[in-house]
């Protein structure tokens, strides 16, 4: 636990070595704030005190931004050979891993805190439904447990960055945009499989305000999916044939 | 804290990168490992270091099998691997803080082990600098430094005097000599006088097989036949009749003129025979001057050549 701790201090402090973090901060801030209160289909054209205009942009630019983050996450360190140097440290793959994927959620919810003056603002102006805000809150946290994965497993299978970033969104079109397209041009079981496969199913009914195990059993399962083979091709090195 | 390697294999595809070692390392020891480039040595640095499992056998660190018990492995070795990968965007000090952290090091004794180490390796002046901006020298020890931080029982450095300017190697292997003494310390090289100046035991490895083991006199002696020395003879008539009356003596088996320079020869004695003595009471009698007699060792370059050629 430890290890995992110093490991995640780490990561964490090494976004804001970098210019990473703030980017991704003000962006985030920026292109969210504007879509919510200022252009679209605002809160202002909707005419109803919700969240739902900020969540719905969140999905896409936390769909983009996550694979930014974590490209370089295992990429750069097999690249200039840090990687050895760390697992031949007291830590196993798994701390790592698992490090590096807290280290990732704990700014990302660091940016989710600081969208909560929206929350206020918006509470100000009108009766909110607290409820579907909060649930909407935790649908990202866990989207972005999802990406996360994802994002960590594309970077451990390269040590180039920009096939990592490529990769990630790559694997993450198809939870976003491709299982749901298909969905809808098949019927019966295959079109069942490939609806509750779609990421739109499960973090639609959550932002509304409805959580459902299945829809958490949903993100858990991709987490653990993508930290479980970014674990296996992090710790191939040691497959004897 | 002993290392016992038993029938060591890792296979690449179908490369044998080690192929079937087995030695040992006691405690107090500093082993030198020394062969050309991809014989081996890195490769068996990673699976001792529990980076890399070996393809087949074991290898036992104060009798903890590296396949089960790599925790408590790495956490007794401190490891500066092959071109000393670092954190370049970290200052130094912060690094060697997460390196203490990582490996354990109780919360009140790191900022005394961090300042030791910032002063056994020099780094004082550099210490508030990030990583990449110090000179590959500075890297070095602060890649020392993250070895040792932990006050580790085995030191495994793999190169460890690359890219060092002189003055810095002499220091890096007093500094590797002194922490010699109660560790146990394996070093990988192929610049042949660090092995002969720091190491108690070399290990020469061709190939991934070992091919030589001892130290290094005893390498030297299995390595050279007869004694062979220069001698410089002045004030002499004619160069036939001293290189007759060398010949002539019972322990000389050859004589040799040098080529740069007339009055010098090279004299070979005859097998287990020294023939200084008798050269020297030749000189005397005849009255010739004698202005050198050096003995010609065979250099452990002629050795390292001779075992990993062919």
């Amino acid at each position: 636990m430890h290890a995992i701790w110093v490991i995640s201090k780490r990561e964490f402090n090494s976004f804001f070595d970098s210019l990473v973090s703030y980017i991704f901060i003000v962006v985030f801030l920026g292109i969210g704030g504007f879509f919510t209160w200022l252009f679209g289909s605002d809160i202002f054209l909707i005419g109803q005190a919700t969240l739902q205009p900020f969540f719905s942009i969140a999905y896409f630019t936390l769909f983009f931004f996550i694979p930014a983050l974590t490209m370089r996450m295992l990429a750069e360190e097999k690249r200039i050979g840090t990687i050895e140097l760390l697992l031949t440290k007291a830590v196993s793959d798994w701390q790592v891993i698992i490090g590096k994927f807290l280290a990732c959620l704990i700014l990302i919810s660091v940016a989710l805190v600081l969208t909560l003056p929206y929350y206020f603002t918006v509470w100000a102006l009108g009766p909110i439904d607290h409820g579907a805000v909060w649930c909407g809150y935790f649908g990202m946290i866990l989207m972005s447990m999802a990406y996360i994965a994802i994002g960590l497993f594309a970077s451990s299978i390269t040590n180039n960055q920009i096939v990592s970033f490529l990769l990630a969104l790559f694997i993450g079109v198809f939870f976003l945009i491709i299982f749901d397209v298909l969905a809808g041009s098949f019927t019966g079981t295959f079109g069942q499989l490939l609806n509750f496969l779609s990421m739109s199913t499960h973090f639609d009914s959550i932002s509304r305000g409805v959580i459902d195990s299945r829809d958490i059993i949903y993100f858990f399962s991709i987490t653990f999916l993508g930290l479980m083979l970014a674990e296996t091709s992090l710790s191939k090195r040691n497959i004897v044939e | 804290m002993s290392i016992v390697v038993n029938n060591l294999t890792k296979k690449f595809g179908s490369q044998r990168a080690v192929d079937n070692i087995s030695f040992e390392v006691k405690t107090g020891e500093i082993l030198g490992f020394l062969g050309p480039n991809g014989a081996g040595k890195t490769t068996t640095m990673k699976i001792l270091t529990c980076y890399m499992a070996p393809s087949d056998g074991d290898a036992k660190v104060n009798d903890l099998s590296i396949l089960e018990f790599q925790e408590e492995i790495k956490k007794k070795i401190g490891y500066l691997p092959e071109n000393n990968p670092l954190y370049h965007d970290m200052p130094v000090l912060d690094y060697l803080k997460f390196v203490a952290d990582l490996q354990g090091v109780q919360n009140d004794k790191i900022q005394n082990r961090i300042a030791e180490m910032v002063y056994v390796c020099g780094l004082n002046v550099e210490k508030h600098k990030k990583i990449g901006e110090l000179s590959k020298g500075f890297r070095q020890r602060v890649g020392l430094a993250q070895a040792m931080i932990h006050d580790p029982e085995i030191l495994i450095l793999d190169e460890p005097t690359t890219g060092l300017d002189p003055n810095q190697i002499v220091e890096i292997r007093k500094l590797i000599k002194e922490i010699g003494k109660q560790k146990t310390v394996i070093l990988s090289t192929h610049i042949l006088p660090e092995v002969e100046a720091t190491c108690d035991r070399i290990l020469i490895i061709n190939k991934g097989k070992i091919v030589a083991d001892g130290t290094s006199d005893m390498l030297r002696k299995r390595a050279r036949g007869e004694e062979m020395v220069r001698v410089q003879i002045r004030d002499f008539e004619n160069k036939d009749i001293v290189v007759n009356a060398l010949k002539g003596l019972d322990s000389v088996a050859i004589v040799d003129f040098v080529k740069e320079s007339p009055d010098s020869f090279l004299v070979t004695s005859k097998e287990n025979q020294n023939s200084r003595k008798d050269i020297f009471k030749l000189c005397v009698q005849k009255n010739w001057v004698l202005t050198e007699m050096t003995p010609i060792e065979t250099k452990l370059e002629d050795i390292f050549r001779e075992l990993t050629t062919n």
